[in-house]
């Protein structure tokens, strides 16, 4: 093959079938928008119960992230996420998916190393920076308040 | 031995052979080519690395019933997966108490394992062998990419891991399709880091075969009226068809991929076509082998194509080296 | 009331395309989509640009993980101001643990019912 490596990557990817981008982004923006519609909805819900503001925004998310490990169980979640791509995968029904189908699948490793270990194999980096870039903020935070 | 063919003197025969699958590939264009099929994937277990060892048992099994052989009429197997430490393999034929070569050659096993046992058995060591091996989606699945139920989108150059398992007797006497020719590959990396191109990652290795069997060979394309990779995909069977434009490649049709041949593309949403040890497997054993003991193929050429990384290499960054083995078959 | 539905969808939807392009162009894979994510929202709130938006989107900004990164942000700044310094370490987590908490805990629950289907 009289091609150096740079070359060959270049060509294979040129040839590669491209991912159809304008179909996934309109499929991600309408499934990602109706997530968010729906926790809307759920949010005004929790309002109108006298809830405050602060709480009915966990109360939203948490709703979410109930529905999410229910759909992802019984295993619809993933012929949803098939076609929503980052649609489902932004929105913290991402998340709660990622625990719970590697969940689903470690129990057959057992309760400690199997599910216990391996629910955080998406999850885990996320919580990480997460709070670890929260922290960084903290301390910057902390010195400029004080 | 001539520039890396090696001529088989005895020419051993491929005497029986079965094909395992799920439910996919019974809904392929070669389901009812199958043995046998089991729609919910399981085999009767119940975690999937389990479903894939029994997959093999079953595989094995039925190859030998069709002879009325034994386990104890074969002097050694070879077999491989594509799981951690080949446990599928290990642990599926545990029961058949036989001498035991575990492979890992990737995707491309089922060829190295036919390659090793014509051999052996070419040289009079061995004068009965069994080769298997087997793929399983969903533990595939788990083990190089996404939990089962994870909500994920595959890139369109991705391919869809066989859940298949395909054994093969051979015989250094006896009738069957007989293994002619073999051709070790060598593992070729050029680069490609994609996990999703795996088909792009392992096309170099196939033409790097191909072409060293051509150049080296009195025979030309034009003799075999089958020219089949292993698992390349759409991807990389374009690629080869590019490169082998000099050999003819892109306008004769005989040339084609297992991971074509096994889905249909259009209908079953498996992206850029089948993959994994299964996949050349059970083409071979459910439609290849059949087709030329039938009289519609004299030569077929089969690459056993390869991708030989791990989880681990590829979050290290390394790229992905493939490999392609190849088998000279012919019509007895 | 229905500008808040409206603003939710689009802003909620555009966030996703945003991830979608990254994905499409330069193989990121979801798990370091999710980590990107969760670092700009947090950022994003440190320098004052996401509290308008969640003022404007609500929901639209909230449920996508960089609203888990501002939950972090406004968590560390609530629990500075009411408790010093320990609240650099309480404030992240405190803000966020009610979803991790369901998450891992329906994680749990989700592995004793189900186990993953056959396609």
């Amino acid at each position: 093959m009289n091609m150096s490596n740079e070359q060959y990557k270049k060509y294979a990817k040129q040839k590669a079938e491209k991912s159809p981008l304008l179909k996934d982004c309109i499929k991600a923006f309408l499934i990602g928008g109706l997530i968010c519609l729906i926790a809307q909805g759920f949010f005004v819900l929790y309002q109108t119960l006298n809830i405050k503001e602060e709480d009915a925004r966990l109360l939203t998310s948490c709703t979410i992230i109930f529905i999410t490990a229910w759909l992802t169980g019984i295993g619809i979640f993933d012929k949803i996420g098939k076609h929503a791509g980052a649609g489902t995968i932004v929105p913290i029904t991402g998340f709660a998916n990622s625990v719970v189908s590697e969940a689903i699948d470690a129990k057959a490793e057992g309760w400690v190393l199997g599910i216990g270990a391996q629910m955080f194999t998406i999850a885990g980096p996320v919580i990480l920076y997460g709070t670890a870039s929260g922290m960084l903020y903290g301390i910057i935070y902390f010195f400029m308040t004080m | 031995m001539q520039k890396g063919i090696i001529k088989l003197k005895n020419s051993p025969s491929i005497v029986s052979f079965a094909a395992i699958g799920g439910l996919k590939e019974g809904e392929g264009p070669l389901g009812p080519q199958f043995d046998s099929i089991d729609q919910s994937n399981r085999f009767g277990e119940n975690t999937w690395e389990k479903s894939e060892a029994q997959m093999q048992k079953i595989a094995l099994s039925t190859a030998l019933s069709k002879k009325e052989y034994a386990a104890h009429d074969i002097d050694a197997l070879f077999a491989g997966d594509l799981m951690n430490q080949c446990t599928s393999s290990a642990y599926g034929l545990l029961s058949f108490d036989v001498p035991f070569f575990g492979l890992y050659g990737a995707c491309s096993t089922a060829i190295e394992g036919t390659i090793l046992a014509s051999l052996l058995l070419d040289t009079g060591h061995f004068s009965r062998t069994a080769v298997v091996s087997s793929s399983h989606y969903y533990a595939s699945e788990r083990q190089f990419r996404y939990p089962i139920e994870y909500g994920g989108q595959r890139a369109p150059t991705a391919q869809w891991t066989v859940t298949g398992s395909g054994a093969f007797i051979l015989e250094n006497s006896g009738r069957g399709v007989k293994v002619t020719e073999v051709m070790p590959g060598r593992s070729i990396d050029k680069g490609i880091t994609d996990i999703n191109n795996m088909g792009a990652a392992m096309a170099p290795a196939a033409i790097d075969t191909l072409t060293r069997y051509f150049a080296n060979s009195d025979k030309n394309p034009d003799d075999f009226d089958l020219i089949a990779t292993g698992d390349l995909g759409y991807e990389g069977y374009k690629i080869v068809k590019d490169f082998m434009r000099d050999y003819g490649f892109d306008s004769q049709t005989k040339y084609n991929d297992c991971g074509l041949m096994i889905f249909d593309r259009d209908t079953q949403d498996v992206h850029a076509g089948g993959s994994g040890c299964g996949c050349s497997a059970t083409v071979l054993a459910a439609h290849i082998l059949p087709e030329i003991q039938r009289g519609n193929l004299n030569h077929v050429l089969i690459l056993g194509t390869g991708a030989l990384m791990s989880p681990e290499s590829i979050l290290q960054g390394e790229s992905i080296p493939g490999i392609a083995h190849l088998i000279h078959l012919e019509r007895e | 009331m229905f500008l808040d539905f409206f603003w939710a969808f689009i802003i909620g939807g555009i966030l996703c395309v945003i991830a979608q392009i990254l994905i499409d162009k330069t193989n990121l894979t979801p798990a370091r989509i999710l980590v990107a994510y969760v670092c700009a929202g947090v950022f994003l709130t440190a320098v004052g640009l996401y509290q308008p938006l969640v003022d404007l989107a609500g929901s639209g900004a909230t449920t996508p993980l960089s609203g888990f990164g501002y939950s972090i942000a406004k968590g560390i700044q609530k629990a500075i101001s009411e408790k010093g310094a320990i609240g650099i370490l309480t404030g992240g987590l405190s803000a966020t643990s009610a979803g991790i908490t369901l998450s891992i805990v329906m994680g749990l629950l989700m592995a004793l019912f189900f186990k993953s289907k056959s396609k």
